[in-house]
């Protein structure tokens, strides 16, 4: 089909008759065609039957794309906003989203396959070679550049100028100083605020959301409770922020005593039940994905795995440290109470932390 | 004798509350002793080979004393039991019983031992008159951090997953939060009231339904599978086209 071509006869103007055709404008202004390059004849060079197929392929690729421009717009005036269609794989959805997505896509696709397809097929394929410039500057610009140089530290004097030299280098050395200082102000460095939890003695334990106190009885084997200290609220409205909550919420499971391998101080559970802070001590995700059988706790965030039955001891994942554990017990009307506040920080690690 | 008649008692309650549920050959049987003694015949056969004769249980299944009747009528009208194959997480499938043989299994097997009884459809329907919103907080504080915040579900450790919740009844999501199933902790009526429990139905009902104006869902779980779409069909079709544009023409 293609027949081997001699690329030095591509760019010469007076062949009339080789394609493809170049004006002899042009061809001056080009860089130098590629020696010892192969250069092939395409098919649309040879037959102007394909060539005239080629270019009524761009035409109808460039018409489709009208077409879907067409599209968007009458759908975009036609199709009311509200309607909805089932379309297979996607379900019940928007209907104009759908049309304007697709029409806008597709005109846009269209154009820029319908460009390649003329790149490709009738536009000029001559391989051509530009010649890289050598990034080294020429000698004399070199000495030149280096001449202005020791001009310019001559008559700065900065070599015989100690004292001028000294005091720059000092300057320079110390004005990087304000950034770092300036970190301070990133806020008020936390107080207590790390290591306090709104937990303290006696204070009721109640479900998260609803808020109700809980008795030991309501919490069968097996059973997870998401919950709050009784004041949560009080203390959200009086903040204004959400910083309490973020700190307080624990998590309550019962399991058999018997189940129970160890935990963080004598009896610090309720016959069986135990209360976790629910805040991960990796970098702080709520984490309550609980599996009662194997009384493992998993992070949604970074799969660490706390064991519940086990001091809530990491067990997998980035966590490095277990879950704080929340002495619990009842008061005299039988619901549950904390017996103290936290005896370690909850949640991830920090700076000031401590071991 | 006196459990047997306590266990009775509450299949009773479960079942007069859903008969509208029962098939016509269900609603044949008369008391609930002959419902009992149809499912003894259908445990003999299909259940006992795994959990003991007595519903004892076995080194192949686990005792059924005291599971009650919701978690009977949960596993086994939800497809996961009798089960195809052990393994870390069983799945759900198309059940093996019809519902009335669900509901005699679910009478004979509370006759082991007193546990949740089927809840009434009274209890289940209540969902519709539930407030969503209510339900919405609920369920992102105790549902979603394993079914995820769409119902889709999500892994958990050593191959066991939280399922999608997009098949779930009304009745099998109540049963399911009174007898958790599997890896699911209980939600017991005390500590998530039956209120908060029909609130939370509702907010599922919601999201089963809710439509896709922005297009494919790609399962709902967020950032891990539409990031794979754009990087293997997007970034796919652009690297087609690259070879294209660059491919010699003949």
């Amino acid at each position: 089909m293609t027949e081997k071509f001699d690329i030095n006869n591509t760019f010469d103007p007076d062949k009339e008759n080789q394609a493809p055709k170049i004006s002899k404008e042009v061809a001056t202004k080009l860089p130098t065609a590629a020696k010892g390059v192969d250069h092939y004849l395409r098919r649309t060079d040879t037959d102007s039957k394909a060539a005239r197929r080629a270019e009524l392929q761009v035409a109808a690729l460039f018409g489709a794309s009208s077409f879907f421009t067409l599209v968007f717009l009458v759908s975009f005036v036609a199709i009311p906003r509200e309607k909805k269609i089932a379309v297979s794989l996607i379900g019940v959805t928007g209907a104009q989203n759908l049309v304007l997505g697709v029409s806008f896509g597709f005109a846009i696709l269209l154009i820029g396959i319908g460009a390649i397809h003329w790149a490709k097929k009738l536009m000029s394929d001559v391989e051509i070679v530009q010649e890289r410039k050598e990034i080294k500057p020429a000698d004399d610009v070199q000495q030149e550049a280096l001449a202005a140089f020791r001009v310019g530290t001559e008559e700065s004097g900065i070599g015989q100028r100690k004292l001028i030299r000294r005091s720059l280098l000092g300057a320079l050395a110390l004005f990087p100083l304000p950034f770092v200082v300036m970190l301070r102000d990133l806020g008020p460095a936390p107080k207590g605020e790390l290591r306090k939890t709104a937990w303290e003695e006696d204070l009721h334990i109640v479900t998260d959301i609803t808020y109700q106190k809980i008795r030991p009885e309501d919490i069968p084997v097996g059973n997870l409770v998401s919950a709050m200290p009784e004041n949560i609220m009080e203390i959200q409205e009086e903040e204004q922020n959400l910083n309490e909550r973020g700190k307080s919420a624990i998590l309550l499971v019962r399991m058999r005593p018997e189940e129970i391998k160890s935990q963080q101080g004598p009896d610090w559970d309720y016959q069986g039940i135990v209360a976790y802070s629910k805040i991960c001590t990796h970098v702080g995700c709520p984490i309550a994905l609980y599996e009662q059988r194997t009384h493992h706790l998993l992070c949604p965030c970074h799969q660490s795995t706390f064991d519940l039955s086990d001091s809530g001891q990491p067990i997998f994942g980035p966590a490095a440290r277990r879950l704080p554990q929340l002495a619990i017990t009842v008061d005299e009307e039988g619901y549950l109470i904390a017996r103290q506040g936290f005896q370690e920080p909850v949640g991830p690690s920090f700076w000031e932390r401590g071991a | 004798m006196l459990v047997l008649f306590f266990a009775l008692g509450l299949v009773s309650i479960g079942f007069t509350g859903i008969n509208k549920l029962v098939t016509p050959a269900a609603a044949k049987i008369g008391s609930e002793e002959t419902l009992v003694d149809k499912g003894s015949a259908l445990f003999a056969e299909g259940c006992s080979t795994c959990h003991g004769l007595n519903g004892q249980g076995t080194s192949d299944g686990p005792t059924l004393a005291g599971v009650g009747a919701a978690a009977v009528h949960f596993q086994v009208s939800t497809g996961r039991m009798p089960m195809a194959a052990p393994g870390a997480q069983v799945m759900r499938k198309k059940p093996s019983y019809n519902e009335a043989e669900t509901l005699a299994l679910a009478a004979h097997i509370a006759t082991f031992g007193p546990g949740p009884a089927i809840p009434s459809e009274e209890q289940v329907n209540e969902w519709q008159n539930a407030s969503l919103a209510e339900g919405g907080e609920l369920f992102r504080t105790n549902c979603a951090q394993c079914h995820n915040f769409a119902g889709s579900g999500g892994a958990l450790t050593n191959g066991k997953y939280a399922p999608s919740l997009g098949q779930a009844t009304p009745l099998q999501i109540y049963e399911a939060m009174i007898t958790g199933p599997q890896s699911m902790p209980i939600f017991s009526d005390k500590t998530l009231t039956p209120e908060s429990k029909a609130a939370i139905i509702r907010y599922i009902q919601e999201l089963n339904k809710s439509e896709n104006p922005g297009g494919m869902d790609l399962g709902r779980v967020g950032p891990v599978t539409e990031g794979l779409v754009l990087w293997v069909v997007g970034l796919g079709s652009l690297i087609i086209f690259a070879v294209w544009i660059g491919a010699r023409v003949r």
